[in-house]
């Protein structure tokens, strides 16, 4: 991607972004900021976090999905669907019965942990699929998904946790305030890191053998990977919820149009992922005005198409 | 009579058969022969109503392809695929049972029994006979299949390369069979067989095809001269008449 | 009474989820695969909630229920004919691309629900919602007694189909050199697996893994490719898993997870199971 698309498309995005500090319930308008103390800490407050969070999920999970497409070697699979999410919550749940006084940061860091362990999982059952075949990996990975997803369904009624369940479940931003969200910060962090590994993940996406012709540790880059999967996988699911089929969708789209130099395409993926995300959240918010639809479901119903699309699209 | 009559084949554009006119004779074994891609296996297809043609008329007897019921054709004629793969989990006697399915429609009657022993006995499956197919060797399979289409005991029988996966002494027991049958109840017989010398030798008829169209039909000694078959193939091939039957040596 | 019909609508969603599946799974040649699976219930609720939508819960709520059902059942077999009719023939070779068309499109169905659940009134939304799980302890027992006797209607016509069964599980070209027509069975099929879910999913809601478990473990025990046999094993082995698991939760586990959060758990790691050891093989 030349640098002037990728301005125009920034600069997009920025537009985007400032529209959406100005959608809301409470209706504001750019120059109240100016005048009006409160409209400024509404801004603060709600707005602006809530653009932030939107922007952060959408940009990491896309680099994540990228990563983890590199790292399974295959094109159809993301965190959301393939058992991390659910790992992720399952491990938040967790910890919700058995440490409910514990700091969020140290929720967070078991519910990663519970997602690492459940896309280690994940992989070792990819390893015993014929490479031939390389769809049965997404569909291994929903059903596993969804295994999980009954365990996690089973403890919360066990613990009569249902209504958490559905916020971890659903991606929605509007519960997303200043004070409570401060956290998704770290998957912001962790996807720019991941940024300056990305010649070794695409590395790793030639496969076991020719990275260590290339002189790389591969079982440490892969671990390496899988933990920087599972923080974002798990920060996302804590703070807005399950946003599905980001980490799918983008990676392949860029990937179609600009390779799979990941060094070169991370910055493009993740301008993607925020964008598409923005652009969900703001649909959601708009479509039924005052009411929201969240943005999980408007991802779902988009994500789903375009994945029949790269499903059956691809061959012409 | 099997008749194929400006009978045309394309898979997306591509051509596979163009104008094919063809006449098969009655009572005896008719091998088609053919470098890869010729379009025998297409026909064969064609004439069972696998596949349907994009123009022509096919004719068995007084039925036409794709006008006559499935069920008075599956009385009539029998194919067996290279495709052996099968999705059922199936015990050899389960599939060649199917065979007389056209015949009782569910509901098999000693006759139908009586048969289904007979052809598992003559492909020599008796030791077999209660093993699933996944279980078998790639040769056990194919007997199988012929077995079943056996059993199915119709006027025509199309085989499409039935030697495949078949040792020598297996193949040597097939061939004269099909001859017997033709010889002895009057059946139809078109094979498709990738051994010139075993066309050669146990055929009537050759039926020669290249790029989806017939070049020769007739004998044995008529159709495979040293010209057609260094045409036909592309490579150089040296043909001698043994004991009255062409032999190819490639 | 109400003891009664509850056992009796087990039976009834037990024998419709069973005898689907094993259709499904005949009609696609492939034996991990199950019409929930492939979106069907997901299919069934997305469009009793367009229903409310378009027609307003106040008007969806005073239709009659048979009405509301038949309707249903009619727009399920077009929508399912449509869709999944050109996706078999498409797929024909090609069993891991159909299964995660299935699975997406299932995705998609639950999404655009609940895009229509989000954007319905609140106050509708109870009507619908009511529809979206799977619920064993409070069954729509007021369809009972036409849901047994469609689904009475339908299984005769299945039993009389089984010689036929037989013939299309052995794959295209053996079914056709055996006279029968698969495309034009894949039709029939098809309705009736579109009843059969409407069944299922009108007296309990969706159940997604119950049938692919049901169907495997009648494999199981009568390894047989007759659908004779299998109708009937499934059909017995679906009745004491259902009537059996329900008795289990209410008498042992005091009822304290729905059977069918358990029924999805064991049922997925079944799939997991036998995908593969499929691939093995």
């Amino acid at each position: 991607m030349n640098t002037s698309a990728q301005l125009i498309g920034l600069i997009g995005l920025c537009g985007l972004s400032i529209w959406s500090l100005f959608i809301g319930v409470i209706d504001m308008a750019p120059m109240d900021i100016l005048r009006d103390r409160e409209a400024f800490s509404l801004l603060a407050i709600s707005r602006f976090p809530r653009t932030a969070a939107v922007l952060i999920s959408g940009a990491s999970l896309a680099i994540v999905g990228a990563i983890m497409q590199m790292m399974v070697r295959n094109r159809f699979v993301e965190p959301m669907t393939s058992g991390t999410g659910s790992g992720a919550a399952l491990g938040i749940l967790w910890v919700s019965i058995v440490l409910p006084a514990a700091p969020l940061l140290v929720k967070m860091m078991l519910a990663s942990l519970t997602a690492l362990i459940c896309t280690i999982g994940f992989l070792a059952i990819v390893r015993r699929l014929p490479p031939s075949q390389p769809l049965y990996v997404p569909l291994v990975g929903i059903i596993y998904g969804g295994v999980i997803g009954a365990g996690v369904t089973y403890f919360a009624y066990q613990a009569d946790l249902l209504q958490y369940l559905d916020i971890w479940t659903n991606g929605e931003f509007s519960g997303v305030l200043k004070g409570r969200y401060e956290i998704i910060w770290i998957a912001a962090l962790t996807a720019l890191l991941a940024y300056f590994a990305a010649d070794q993940f695409a590395i790793v996406g030639l496969g076991r053998d020719r990275s260590v012709n290339l002189g790389l540790n591969y079982e440490q880059v892969m671990l390496l990977g899988l933990i920087a999967i599972s923080v974002v996988t798990a920060l996302i699911v804590t703070t807005p919820g399950m946003i599905p089929f980001v980490g799918l969708v983008v990676p392949n789209i860029v990937s179609r149009l600009f390779g799979d130099n990941l060094r070169q395409t991370l910055p493009t993926v993740a301008l993607f992922g925020a964008t598409l995300v923005l652009l969900s959240d703001i649909t959601g918010r708009l479509v039924r005005f005052p009411f929201e639809v969240p943005v999980g479901t408007i991802m779902g119903i988009v994500g789903a198409f375009v994945f029949l699309w790269l499903l059956y699209g691809r061959r012409a | 009579m099997i008749r194929v009559q400006n009978t045309s084949y394309a898979v997306s554009g591509t051509t596979i058969l163009s104008d094919i006119n063809l006449e098969i004779t009655q009572g005896v074994v008719t091998a088609l022969v053919g470098p890869n891609g010729a379009g025998k296996s297409t026909l064969l297809s064609l004439i069972a109503r696998i596949n349907k043609a994009q123009s022509g008329q096919i004719t068995v007897d007084d039925l036409t392809i794709g006008d006559c019921d499935d069920r008075d054709l599956a009385l009539r004629l029998s194919i067996l695929t290279q495709d052996n793969t099968m999705g059922a989990r199936l015990t050899v006697r389960d599939l060649v049972s199917f065979g007389r399915y056209p015949h009782h429609r569910g509901r098999a009657t000693a006759d139908d029994l009586a048969t289904i022993e007979t052809a598992i006995d003559r492909f020599d499956l008796t030791e077999l006979a209660d093993r699933y197919l996944d279980d078998l060797s790639g040769g056990q399979k194919q007997r199988a299949f012929i077995a079943m289409t056996f059993a199915q005991n119709t006027d025509y029988i199309l085989l499409d390369e039935p030697l495949n996966n078949l040792d020598i002494a297996a193949s040597r027991h097939l061939m004269p069979l099909l001859h017997d049958l033709c010889a002895d109840q009057g059946k139809t017989i078109i094979v498709v067989l990738h051994d010139l010398n075993y066309a050669a030798r146990y055929a009537d008829q050759l039926v020669m095809m290249r790029d989806g169209q017939v070049v020769a039909q007739g004998t044995p000694k008529e159709v495979l001269t040293a010209q057609n078959v260094s045409d036909v193939f592309q490579t150089e091939a040296d043909v001698r008449i043994i004991d009255g039957r062409p032999m190819v040596i490639v | 009474m109400f003891r009664g019909s509850k056992l009796l609508s087990l039976i009834v969603v037990a024998l419709a989820v069973s005898t689907s599946t094993l259709l499904f799974q005949t009609v696609s040649g492939n034996q991990i695969i199950a019409p929930s699976i492939m979106g069907f219930d997901a299919l069934y609720v997305l469009l009793l909630t367009c229903a409310v939508y378009f027609l307003g819960g106040a008007t969806f709520s005073v239709l009659p229920e048979m009405t509301v059902f038949a309707v249903t059942m009619a727009v399920m077999i077009v929508a399912s004919l449509a869709l999944f009719s050109t996706l078999l023939g498409a797929a024909q070779n090609d069993v891991m691309r159909l299964i995660l068309t299935g699975v997406i499109f299932a995705t998609l169905f639950r999404s655009i629900t609940s895009f229509f659940q989000r954007i319905i009134d609140p106050n509708e939304y109870a009507v619908i919602a009511a529809n979206s799980y799977a619920r064993f302890n409070r069954i729509e027992t007021d369809l009972l007694w036409i849901a047994m006797a469609v689904l009475v209607a339908t299984v005769v016509v299945v039993w009389r189909m089984r010689h036929r069964l037989d013939v299309i599980s052995l794959g295209y070209a053996q079914a056709v050199n055996l006279g029968e027509d698969p495309r034009r069975a894949t039709f029939w099929i098809l309705c009736l697996i579109a009843i059969f879910v409407s069944v299922s999913t009108a007296l309990v809601g969706p159940v997604v893994f119950l049938g692919l478990i049901v169907v495997s473990v009648a494999r199981l025990v009568t390894p047989t490719p007759h659908h004779s046999v299998l109708l009937i094993s499934s059909a017995l082995v679906g009745a004491i898993t259902l009537v059996g698991g329900q008795l289990l939760m209410e008498r042992v586990f005091a009822l304290t997870t729905p059977l069918s959060v358990v029924i999805d758990f064991v049922g997925g790691c079944v799939f997991l199971i036998f995908l593969l050891k499929g691939i093995r093989r």
